[in-house]
């Protein structure tokens, strides 16, 4: 039976006190280094923080999440290990992986704490998904922002895990864990680096007519018009100029968030186990908006009520979103 | 470095001449006692700011007739109000109404939702302000309330205004 977890971000410990005050019953978070895939400025704990929070999380009954879910290069494993044992250590509830070195050093060293394979793992099949299941216990896999609502009924048929979905935040429609784009302009890797477009190489420039361009590593990846919103500064949501079209266009994706909540009831009926909300980088007063408004969701469809759902639009990339592939595949 | 005057200009801000020095000159010993509290209070907020403790910051209100510059160093403090006019060179530049960016450095309001709406513009080093942003966020209590805490009940009743009409400007 689904238990509709809610899996909530913090990317500073002041959020995961919000995240498990708003109603998580789960919250991820990740160090200050490249084990995570928000390995971003001023972002992440410390162990010391870490070991706080996991004390004020699990004192409030909510589970602790350590996100290490980058590919280690080959051979420098070593800070991947190093931050196996000290989540371990420190009590943490289970570790989010996507590598498989680091999944299997986990299952070896550490078989006490369950492993969630990350959706960096990119596992969108059965067999796949048994593949990590058999081999190094994985108990929960987090999958892929491509599939349709009966295709993850189906792969729950066939797979001897939980099932934890995304329900709102980056749509996510790239291959995760194998997008290269950032690397190809910066030289830093997503996969590796845990940082996709990073801050350091991002400059924004306004314009006398009010107009703003986004540049990564000095290419123009966007410009938005005086009244236009704005998105990420993230590749796959430029626009770019070809040949066979008259105006720039979103070549890859467009910037717009996933937003599930009218899906809820259905995902609960297909045997989703939990819902994940993203958004490590983003504050607060987001975390405190979004669970407040999907924990308020999931009790109610949990009572047999109607969800009443909060607009969240203004907190949406580009205060656009869609129900993407979970609704459809002919969603764009 | 980016020409912050230059920009200004562009925008044509208020903030130049004779009013905008008196009003820096009136607004200053606050700033300073403020600047001085915060880092006492919360010490912590510095170690997310790593390098960046010591770039100089412009944050423009832009119905303000002066803008803020903030240099983060817990050695020697910087935040001060300046005409535009006489806007120093900045390493990053973030601007906003001034209750809008009040509402981010409490966390009422979200950084990324304002950048996506385009109320709020950030330029310069942009690790710096993302890095300044990650700061603030893990802050805990509101500096607004803090600040509004030092004058008694007049800043108090004042702080209530001024988001009451922010809120009601937003709907």
């Amino acid at each position: 039976m689904s238990l509709a977890e809610l899996i909530c971000p913090a990317g500073t410990p002041a959020a995961l006190r919000t995240a498990v005050d708003a109603g998580a019953d789960a919250v991820y978070c990740g160090f200050q280094d490249a084990t995570n895939a928000r390995n971003f400025p001023g972002l992440n704990f410390t162990p010391e923080e870490l070991a706080a929070a996991v004390a004020y999380a699990h004192a409030r009954g909510t589970k602790v999440l350590l996100a290490l879910n980058t590919y280690p290069p080959a051979g420098k494993v070593d800070l991947w290990r190093q931050a196996a044992d000290i989540g371990a250590r420190l009590g943490v509830d289970a570790f989010i992986v996507a590598d498989m070195g680091v999944a299997d050093y986990i299952a070896r060293t550490h078989p006490q704490v369950r492993l969630h394979l990350s959706v960096q793992a990119a596992a969108s099949s059965p067999e796949a998904i048994r593949y990590y299941c058999e081999n190094f216990g994985v108990k929960r896999v987090v999958l892929p922002r491509i599939l349709t609502i009966p295709e993850i009924r189906q792969i729950r048929t066939e797979i001897p895990c939980e099932i934890e979905t995304f329900i709102f935040g980056n749509h996510g429609l790239m291959v995760e864990g194998r997008c290269s784009l950032t690397n190809y302009l910066t030289g830093q890797s997503t996969n590796m680096d845990g940082v996709c477009s990073p801050a350091s190489d991002v400059e924004y420039r306004r314009e006398a007519d009010g107009s703003m361009s986004s540049q990564l590593a000095g290419f123009t990846i966007d410009c938005f018009g005086p009244e236009e919103k704005a998105g990420y500064p993230t590749i796959c949501k430029g626009r770019y100029r070809t040949d066979h079209r008259e105006d720039a266009y979103y070549a890859f994706e467009e910037p717009i968030s996933l937003n599930l909540s009218r899906l809820l009831p259905e995902l609960i009926d297909a045997g989703v186990h939990a819902f994940k909300i993203e958004g490590r980088q983003r504050s607060k007063s987001y975390v405190r908006g979004v669970v407040s408004a999907f924990r308020k969701a999931v009790d109610d469809i949990r009572a047999g009520r109607q969800a009443d759902i909060a607009d969240l639009v203004a907190l949406t990339e580009g205060q656009k979103q869609t129900q993407g592939a979970f609704e459809t595949k002919k969603w764009r | 470095m980016i020409s912050v005057t230059e920009q200004a200009s562009r925008t044509r801000l208020p903030g130049e001449g004779a009013v905008a020095r008196l009003a820096c000159a009136v607004v200053q010993p606050l700033l300073s006692r403020v600047v001085r509290r915060i880092a006492a209070s919360h010490p912590s907020v510095f170690a997310r700011l790593g390098a960046h403790q010591s770039t100089d910051f412009l944050i423009d209100p832009v119905e303000l007739p002066f803008a803020l510059h903030l240099r983060p160093d817990p050695r020697a403090l910087v935040l001060r109000a300046v005409p535009r006019d006489r806007m120093p060179e900045a390493g990053a530049v973030i601007r906003g109404k001034f209750l809008l960016l009040l509402e981010l450095i409490d966390s009422e309001e979200d950084g990324d939702a304002a950048f996506f709406s385009r109320d709020l513009e950030v330029s310069g080093d942009t690790e710096a302000v993302v890095r300044l942003r990650n700061a603030l966020d893990d802050m805990d209590g509101s500096i607004a309330e803090e600040t509004a805490a030092m004058f008694g009940r007049p800043g108090r009743a004042i702080l209530a205004r001024l988001r009451k009409s922010y809120a009601e400007a937003r709907t």
